[in-house]
């Protein structure tokens, strides 16, 4: 079985350039065990990164993009979901560790 | 004041409270703001401390909590309570659920972002959900953490899950006595409870019994000191939408106001565009 394992870190920044700057982040590391604690809700006050692209320049690479939002006449003045939601990815290789 | 759905108690409908009592224009700005308002030493310690031992020592499950102990709406009965439930939901606010929240000693293991209930069809009505502390409750015990100005972000329940931490939010930190009237659309979670103590929260859900125009102290609601809660209410993790969430509070405004005709919209757009 491979000894390869995926982290993945979900960044939402402010506006939907990769530059722009981080306002949310979440990460969930599989290289962690049943047993060991992933992110949780309210444990960090500072992104890891200010932007994706500064995530980028460390090595982790992006999988995905959000498309933008869509606008919908009458509804123009309603908000939801944090729209720029960036998910990034990192392989580990657990022999490394 | 509160009514309910079953025979436990009857409604009292009441005249009011006196108005020194009732929530001021500028906390309700601010709960149109923020999505929740956060009062000190509304319950005195006497109280705090019977309705403590209640929590301590009877047992109760958390849902009957309410209609099985008489602290609780003792606390829920003082004239500095009624009135801001008054200004918020009416004379007779009707009573949709309540819980006594306890998170264990050493339990370490955070409830995921979430909004309470399902979705909310109701345009600008809104339910209160009253978090009562009994006891102080610092950081490291666990109190709820709630992300500002997030009430009028459509959230279904859990939906919101995934996101871990966000800026600006905030761990609701509260000294015995406190009650955080929140919006019930607004995000939060459990914390962890890193202490050797039980920590207990009492939330009571309220309806509103009556259209929510002009039920707080309306004096100066078109003050500055008042306008620019409203027009300053920006969060950081707003980002590209703020703008957007600026309108929707000045929309939440007109509502509670009862005034169609106030304008406190980025750049006073819903004038510019006959809105």
């Amino acid at each position: 079985m491979t000894r390869l394992r995926q982290q993945i870190l979900i960044l939402h920044l402010a506006v939907s350039s990769l530059e722009g700057r981080t306002v949310a982040w979440a990460f969930f590391d599989g290289t962690l065990a049943a047993d060991q604690p992933q992110m949780q809700s309210g444990d960090t006050e500072k992104p890891p990164y200010e932007s994706v692209l500064a995530a980028m320049r460390d090595g982790w690479m992006v999988i995905q993009l959000p498309t933008l939002p869509v606008y919908v006449p009458g509804h123009e003045h309603e908000s939801g979901h944090l729209p720029y939601e960036y998910v990034l990815e990192r392989k580990v290789d657990l022999d490394s560790l | 004041m509160i009514a309910y759905k079953t025979e436990i108690e009857k409604p009292k409908i009441e005249a009011g409270v006196d108005k020194k009592y009732l929530l001021t224009a500028k906390q309700m700005a601010t709960f149109v703001t923020n999505g929740f308002l956060m009062v000190e030493n509304l319950v005195p310690d006497e109280l705090n401390q019977a309705i403590n031992r209640d929590q301590r020592e009877l047992n109760i499950p958390g849902y009957r909590f309410w209609t099985e102990t008489d602290n609780i709406r003792a606390a829920f009965d003082l004239p500095q309570v009624k009135g801001i439930i008054q200004g918020l939901v009416g004379l007779n606010p009707v009573y949709d659920h309540s819980f006594l929240h306890v998170v264990k000693a050493k339990h370490l293991k955070a409830q995921n972002w979430h909004a309470d209930s399902i979705i909310d069809l109701r345009p600008l009505a809104f339910d209160i959900q009253a978090f009562y502390f009994s006891h102080d409750t610092p950081r490291e015990m666990g109190p709820t953490l709630i992300l500002p100005g997030s009430h009028l972000r459509k959230a279904n329940t859990e939906s919101i899950g995934r996101y871990k931490n966000i800026v600006g939010q905030r761990q609701l930190e509260a000294k015995a006595g406190t009650i955080v009237f929140m919006h019930h659309g607004i995000w939060h979670c459990a914390q962890p409870n890193y202490t050797d103590q039980t920590r207990y929260v009492f939330k009571l859900r309220l309806q509103p019994g009556q259209v929510q125009h002009g039920l707080f102290n309306m004096d100066g609601y078109k003050d500055p000191e008042v306008v620019q809660i409203i027009d300053k209410g920006y969060q950081e993790w707003q980002g590209n939408e703020a703008r957007i969430e600026h309108n929707m509070r000045a929309r939440l405004w007109r509502y509670v106001t009862g005034d169609d005709s106030v304008d406190v919209s980025f750049e006073r757009s819903l004038t510019r565009m006959g809105v």
